[in-house]
């Protein structure tokens, strides 16, 4: 195989970090959205909470956006 | 047409201006916008902070952005943190500033730079570091080592607590900086789908509306994230200063 093409099917391969950051977000926002209809006083104070792991979550798949890139472009 | 989405990330020299053993240092347009950003905080903080009894609309403004930054300091870290108020402010509205002005149009985003990311978390974790060694002494090391573990475990604990302190400025630093980068991407392989679009001609210029409603959107979301992350690293900054007051956990 030319390692052209191998560079681009593992660019292509760290891309699919993002599908554990998907569903990590998604999964916060179901279990926020859940607990927030169970009991909705408590849900306004959590609300920090929800966006800092929203972040988090969502850097680790951009972690493999970055290898991609770097895998593409250095 | 541009067709390289990296381009928008070039770094142009705006005027040489002075060697050192040669290397140049040059104005960039990296620190074109960051001026452009600092004017700006100072000149909302200028016009907002007018220190009337009664506050209007312009300074409620002012008060309540203080008030955001000095809320989260008092839940995350305690009241015996404020003394950090200046640092945390000053990070949050700087990476929020540079963050949103590069959404403009022919704007540069600084922060999608790694340089200047690794800069901002290198200095938070160095004032922690810092701060945590002047006030406790040598004793600040015993957060690697949290009290009451069997004696043994030790061997494990502090390694992975070793690592996971060293990796909290890499994900800080990488953390804002892909967001940014990721985002300008997108944006801007949407506006190059849609040109190529256009130009084909025919059917494909009504084709051309998909991609067009698709750079709305992402724009949107590029909006919340901007303003997202800043509001992030401030609060990790406020989480890695818990270090230096609670050692004992």
């Amino acid at each position: 195989m030319e390692a052209e093409a191998a560079k681009y099917i593992g660019a292509g391969i760290a891309g699919l970090a993002l599908l554990g950051a998907g569903l990590g977000i998604g999964n916060i926002f179901s279990n926020y959205l859940s607990g927030a209809l169970r009991n909705p006083s408590a849900a306004d104070g959590q609300r920090t909470n929800l966006l800092l792991g929203f972040a988090l979550c969502e850097a680790t798949g951009l972690f493999g956006f970055v290898l991609a890139m770097i895998i593409l472009f250095v | 047409m541009a067709t390289d989405p990296m381009k928008q990330f070039e770094i142009t020299e705006k005027a040489e201006l002075f060697q050192i053993a040669g290397h140049s240092i040059t104005f960039s347009n990296s620190a074109l916008w960051m001026i452009v950003s600092g004017i700006l905080i100072v000149g909302f903080f200028a016009l907002t902070l007018r220190g009337k009894l009664i506050p209007g609309r312009l300074q409620s403004m002012g008060e309540l952005s203080y008030q955001f930054i000095a809320d989260m300091i008092r839940d995350t870290t305690g009241p015996e943190a404020m003394k950090f108020l200046p640092f945390v402010f000053t990070l949050f509205f700087f990476i929020l500033a540079a963050n949103l002005i590069g959404m403009n149009p022919y704007a540069f985003t600084t922060t999608s730079h790694l340089a200047v990311t690794v800069a901002l978390a290198v200095m938070t974790i160095g004032i922690v570091i810092i701060a945590g060694i002047v006030k406790n002494g040598l004793s600040w090391f015993k957060i690697f080592a949290p009290s009451g573990l069997p004696f043994i475990m030790y061997f494990i604990i502090i390694p992975i607590e070793v690592i996971s302190f060293i990796a909290r400025p890499i994900t800080l630093a990488v953390r804002l900086f892909a967001n940014m980068v990721a985002g300008h991407v997108m944006l801007k392989l949407f506006a190059i789908f849609a040109a190529f679009l256009v130009t084909k001609g025919g059917a494909f210029i009504g084709a051309a509306i998909l991609p067009i409603l698709g750079v709305m959107g992402i724009a949107a979301l590029e909006f919340l994230v901007a303003a997202l992350q800043a509001f992030v690293f401030a609060i990790l900054t406020c989480i890695y200063l818990n270090d230096v007051y609670h050692v004992h956990h």
